[in-house]
């Protein structure tokens, strides 16, 4: 039997306003009582919580659709109103329509002319298509300016001077209105003259927007919680609503009693802002509504807004099962596409299984199954769901047909989802093929930690397990991390070795030489099952070994880095496959990588990666590989020729601030003095850098590991080797020498006005020398900067990535490989102009 | 070179939700940008780089934080430095307070400008140029305008109020001498055996009729008033450039395609719209996403009172009522249920 797929799909959502007959016509019942529950615990009759409108408790029945917790989703109740009361969240709307209708004659104040043209405007637009409607964007901005004329057209009268205080008083020539009065004004719009407007008078008459009748929501809307103590807590919304009604009542028995009017406005006041309140608790010129506690309460308008609102929050993004989240550590020896699971995880969630006939039998194995790979529960055809226990194992085993589901704890091979939060880029989540491991931690190996932008320093990563097969399908088609590996920003390989791969990788190709042991074991770790020609004696290269693992058909020839300190071994040669020279870093390792991928495809690329980086990690650990104090050490000679050159450059920056001091410095174009100060001082230090690293270099050598891994892009830079050994060199905050502190200085270790290099944030020691207090001190002031920073800057781009993303994810690419909005604007006729996937786009470097 | 044949699995996968790539591919690095701005060549002024500009240029800034201009002289001019500067210096704009000092005696009912002569070399314009143009300045009033070397001497008449000179003061001190309006400064740099001119300040249509300026090789980097006075088509060829300079100058390498996309998205309405709450994610058909992203109550509340329908036509419309996107492999339909 094939089921075929029947899609329902919702066509439109309409948005309207409520009429005060549709609020009765809903409600199933007049709240009259404020409050909620009797003495009993039991839901007062015409109360808050009637049970006319949904249950929450669980032993309780709906007395409207007998549904109880669960099945019944809730029905409106309202409060009649005693009086009228502007809904505020319309405020703007109304005023809008006061200004723009005459008072009198309740007409547009346009002449026949204009209206005229707007009519045929508006027909114009009723004549279009669905389609072209919403490509005509037509996003109506209510401008709340007066239409012109200070008379009406059709009756003459004079207009009058119609203000809005916010958030709901009304000013007609600075006499309030009340809201009766405005009720009134707006009942005698007319329909056309709202169509005018750009009102839709059919499902927004705006006297509907003074409230005379309040739907209020169902109890599963603002369900109530009990606390550990056994009291009860209402929802905000309640509370809200027990001012409405506590008001109301006393509006109305007041009105009853003949009060003087004074008293009834007072109280009508009163009424209006408690169903302001309700609405919105943020409205302006209006004191938030609090709780007794002091909070403000959280109603309608909160509860939609923002960030945790309905929503982004509720809406946007939901909550979700089958899912897992710990620490994440490194396995290089896993498949870049693998993630390793604990055990623990691994039985705590399921996989969903279809019984077939092809696998009833090994399904049967599962839920005989006592220990860790078995089934947890099974799904009856007719949906329902049976926990497998000791008990209903055999009754499970006979009821088992095909049509059945069965719920199998994780195991390796299912594919799973893998994410590292922030998601800022699709490679955020991929889906990697699980691996069930002993151990608390999720592990995947380092070669995919750029595109998470993960590391092990604690990192947390979420884990999904996908429950259904045509997920399941997309994912390992779509998202596998080897599918990923170049990526679709630039088309440069994002899933590559670094760190130790590429350390690892020089190491082999540099100059080490294996005898047939050593070989026999790295070959083993890659995966190579042969042995071949030994080619230094009788013994092999490790560029040899390296070779093996690049096919036929690679060509790749660049200088490295490293070249300026081995002019051999800086020039990386690839012919046909073959390492023929040169000892790879981080760009040539990645690019033969890259170009790979491109030629022979990603599965090509993926093995390239794993057996690569295995090698190079072997490798290290037969030759070893590690770096201390000693890599840092300078000689004398060298550490004389150091602080000889930061000597000249305090001596030099001595020289201009006294020239600055005499005013013989002369000032740079278009700067002030002290402009052209700080710049000079910058290019010195500058200067100072570069001399320093220089000296290093020279001074380390090519035999120094801390300097291999700078220069080939491994680990560090040659910056960090120079704080290090030489100096740590001027701090700045605020990209500028600092100045901040004490009055004209930084430090009282300083006189006032000293603008000298050690004065302003000049460090010239080395890590390795120690810093002196003041020292340190300022290297925690630029420390804090580059926090400050930092943290500034991730909200920023957060920001901008979040309007860019909404602004442009309707855009997709149509079957004529024209870039459409789904609305059916063409935004490009062919996309990119040649229609070439970015993925692709280097394409021309390595074909 | 040969034009290498582009294979039919490197072209653009349909349904492909290519406008969510986009954003993420330049709003992901956006995270490694620097914040700072940097020193143009010797300019006063800080040039926003980094994230400031690329917000700037995605909010589509009326006016930038600073314009700068970059202007080729046509082939008269082009070769020699002080051709080139000779041009700079009618397109720096000049006033007399720049040059000059200028004094008011309201007892005497007089004013002195004196001229200080570095500036004026410094600016290239000479003491003669500046008098002719006070003497116009003053044409048809009621003064005498004396001189002697670098000092320039008016003297009122008695018709002239006091209230007068104070006002001819001021005016008089904002006289403008030289250069295009909203020109600060501009320098002359050689740049592959051709001098060409920066600017800080923009103004297209004005430089472009200054003698000596390649009116074809006049950039500016202000979108803005690119799309004024070129059209949008140049707007968007410098909206595209704009963004791939400030990537390129970090080291973040973003293809052009995703760059153009949102440059193409931007400029769809025929003017530059920006991306955010007014321009194009504010601007949406849908109800639900122009709620979801920022103002929720003002868009339902609107959406109200206009009996505005729905279609669910786009990604998160569809989100958040729960049902599948029509986009990507949401797109496509299985025939048999799984």
């Amino acid at each position: 039997m094939v089921d075929l797929v029947v899609d329902k799909k919702i066509g439109g959502v309409r948005f309207t306003v409520l009429s005060p007959d549709e609020i009765r016509k809903m409600s199933v019942v007049k709240v009259t009582v404020p409050d909620t529950y009797n003495d009993d615990g039991y839901p007062i009759e015409n109360g808050l919580i009637d049970t006319r409108m949904g249950v929450i408790d669980p032993g309780l029945k709906c007395r409207t659709c007998g549904g109880r917790m669960g099945t019944c989703s809730g029905h409106f109740g309202r409060i009649e109103l005693v009086r009228p009361v502007i809904n505020p969240l319309y405020s703007k709307i109304i005023l809008y329509l006061l200004r723009s209708t005459c008072p009198k004659c309740h007409r547009v104040i346009l002449d026949e002319k204009d209206v005229d043209k707007l009519k045929a405007e508006l027909s114009e637009y009723e004549a279009m298509e669905d389609e072209e409607k919403e490509a005509s964007n037509l996003v109506v901005k209510f401008k709340t300016k007066k239409l012109k004329g200070n008379v009406c057209p059709h009756c003459g009268a004079k207009q009058p001077e119609i203000t809005l205080l916010k958030p709901t008083t009304f000013y007609k020539d600075k006499v309030a209105m009340l809201p009766t009065e405005v009720r009134e004004w707006l009942e005698g719009i007319s329909n056309d003259d709202l169509r005018l407007l750009k009102i839709d008078p059919i499902h927004a008459r705006p006297e509907w927007m003074v409230l005379t009748v309040l739907p209020v929501p169902p109890v599963n809307v603002r369900p109530s919680i009990t606390l550990e103590s056994g009291e009860r807590s209402e929802d905000d919304l309640t509370h809200k609503l027990v001012d409405i009604i506590r008001i109301n009542q006393r509006l109305e028995m007041n009105i009853n009693a003949g009060a003087p009017q004074l008293i009834i406005e007072d109280l009508w006041e009163l009424l209006q802002y408690h169903v302001s309140t309700y609405f919105n608790n943020e409205l302006p010129n209006t004191p938030p509504a609090r709780h007794r506690s002091g909070r403000a309460l959280k109603t309608l308008a909160q509860r939609l807004k923002g960030k945790e609102g309905r929503f982004r929050y509720n809406l946007s993004g939901k909550r979700v099962n089958f899912s897992a989240r710990t620490v994440i550590s490194p396995d290089p020896r896993l498949d870049i596409n693998m993630v390793g699971v604990p055990q623990t995880i691994a039985e705590e969630v399921t996989v969903p299984i279809k019984v077939t006939t092809w696998n009833i039998e090994e399904v049967k194995k599962y839920i005989l199954s006592d220990e860790y790979p078995k089934a947890v529960y099974v799904i009856m055809p007719n949906n329902h769901r049976v926990k497998i226990t000791e008990h209903t194992k055999q009754e499970v085993i006979d009821g088992l047909i095909p049509g059945c589901v069965v719920e199998r704890q994780l195991i390796s091979g299912d594919i799973t989802l893998f994410n590292r939060q922030p998601s800022l880029h699709r490679m955020s989540i991929m889906g990697h093929t699980a691996k069930v491991l002993p151990g608390k931690t999720l592990r995947i190996n380092p070669a995919v930690c750029p595109p998470y932008n993960a590391d092990f320093d604690g990192d947390e990563m979420n884990l999904h397990i996908i429950q259904s097969v045509e997920a399941q399908v997309e994912a390992k088609e779509l998202m596998e991390p080897h599918k990923q590996m170049l990526s679709v920003r630039h088309g440069r390989m994002i899933i590559a070795p670094n760190e130790d791969h590429i350390s690892g990788a020089f190491k082999l190709t540099y100059n080490a030489v294996f005898d047939k042991v050593e070989t026999s074991y790295l070959l083993s770790v890659a995966g190579i099952t042969h042995l071949p020609e030994p080619d230094v004696g009788d013994k092999y290269s490790g560029k040899l070994l390296m070779s093996l693992l690049i096919p036929e058909g690679i060509n790749y020839s660049e200088k490295t880095d490293f070249y300026s300190l081995d002019k051999e071994e800086g020039q990386v040669k690839v012919e046909n496959g073959v390492l023929v020279q040169g000892a790879l870093d981080n760009k040539s390792y990645r690019e033969i990588g890259e170009q790979l991928t491109y030629l022979k495809g990603y599965d090509a690329g993926r093995e390239f990666v794993n057996r690569s980086t295995l090698l190079g990690l072997t490798t290290l650990k037969i030759m070893g590989f590690s770096l201390g104090y000693r890599e840092y050490e300078l000689h004398d000679a060298t550490q004389k020729k150091i602080k000889e050159i930061i000597n000249n450059a305090e001596r030099e920056i001595d020289a201009i601030v006294l020239k600055y001091k005499n005013k013989t410095l002369k000032r740079a174009p278009g700067l002030t003095l002290k402009e052209t100060l700080e710049n000079k001082i910058l290019e010195i230090n500058g200067k100072t850098r570069k001399l320093c690293g220089k000296i290093i270099e020279n001074a380390f050598g090519p035999d120094n590991n801390a300097l291999i891994v700078a220069k080939i892009k491994a680990r560090g830079s040659i910056v960090n080797t120079i704080n290090m050994s030489a100096m740590v060199g001027q701090q700045s905050v605020r990209s500028k020498r600092l100045t901040r502190g004490y009055h004209n200085r930084t430090l009282p270790h300083f006189l006032p006005g000293d603008l000298g290099a050690r004065a302003r944030g000049f460090i010239p020691r080395s890590f390795l020398e120690g810093l002196t207090p003041v020292e340190h001190f300022f290297q925690s002031m630029g420390g804090r900067d580059s926090m400050v920073i930092k943290a500034l800057r991730t909200g920023r781009s957060g920001y901008m990535q979040r309007r860019m993303i909404h602004a442009l994810q309707d855009i997709y690419v149509s079957d004529d490989l024209s870039a459409r909005e789904l609305s059916g604007k063409i935004i490009q006729f062919i996309y990119g102009g040649d229609g070439l996937d970015p993925t692709y786009s280097m394409y021309h470097k390595y074909v | 070179m040969v034009k290498k044949k582009i294979k039919d699995e490197w072209k653009i996968t349909p349904y492909e939700p290519i406008g969510v790539v986009a954003a993420q591919s330049i709003g992901e690095p956006g995270t490694q940008m620097t914040m700072r701005a940097f020193h143009y060549a010797g300019m006063a002024e800080q040039v926003p780089t980094g994230l400031p500009r690329l917000i700037e240029l995605v909010d589509a800034r009326k006016t930038p934080k600073q314009p700068i201009m970059e202007i080729h002289l046509n082939k008269k001019f082009a070769k020699s430095e002080k051709k080139a500067m000779e041009v700079a210096h009618r397109i720096e704009y000049l006033l007399l307070d720049q040059v000059a000092k200028v004094k008011e005696d309201l007892g005497e009912k007089t004013i002195v400008i004196t001229i200080n002569n570095d500036e004026i070399k410094y600016h290239g314009i000479s003491v003669d140029n500046i008098r002719s143009k006070v003497r116009s300045f003053f044409k048809e009033k009621d003064v005498r305008v004396t001189s002697k070397d670098n000092k320039i001497k008016i003297v009122f008449g008695n018709k002239n109020k006091l209230i007068d000179i104070r006002k001819v003061y001021i005016k008089l001190s904002k006289l403008h001498l030289s250069g295009v309006k909203g020109i600060e400064k501009a320098m002359v740099i050689q740049q592959n055996d051709e001098y060409i001119i920066f600017t800080s300040g923009s103004n297209i249509s004005d430089v472009r009729e200054v003698e000596g300026v390649d009116t074809a090789r006049v950039f500016s980097n202000d979108v803005k008033e690119v799309e004024k006075t070129l059209g949008i088509e140049a707007a968007r060829t410098v909206q595209v450039q704009q963004v791939k300079y400030v990537m390129d100058s970090q080291g973040l390498y973003v293809d052009v395609r995703h760059i153009m996309l949102l440059a193409d998205a931007m400029c769809f309405d025929g003017e530059i719209t920006s991306i955010g709450r007014h321009g194009l994610a504010g601007g949406k058909p849908s109800v639900f996403a122009r709620a979801a992203f920022e103002e929720t109550v003002r868009h339902i509340t609107e959406a109200a009172v206009t009996g505005t329908v729905d279609r669910l036509q786009g990604v998160t419309e569809n989100i958040l009522i729960g049902q599948t996107v029509p986009l990507g492999t949401g797109r496509v339909k299985l025939k048999v249920k799984l």
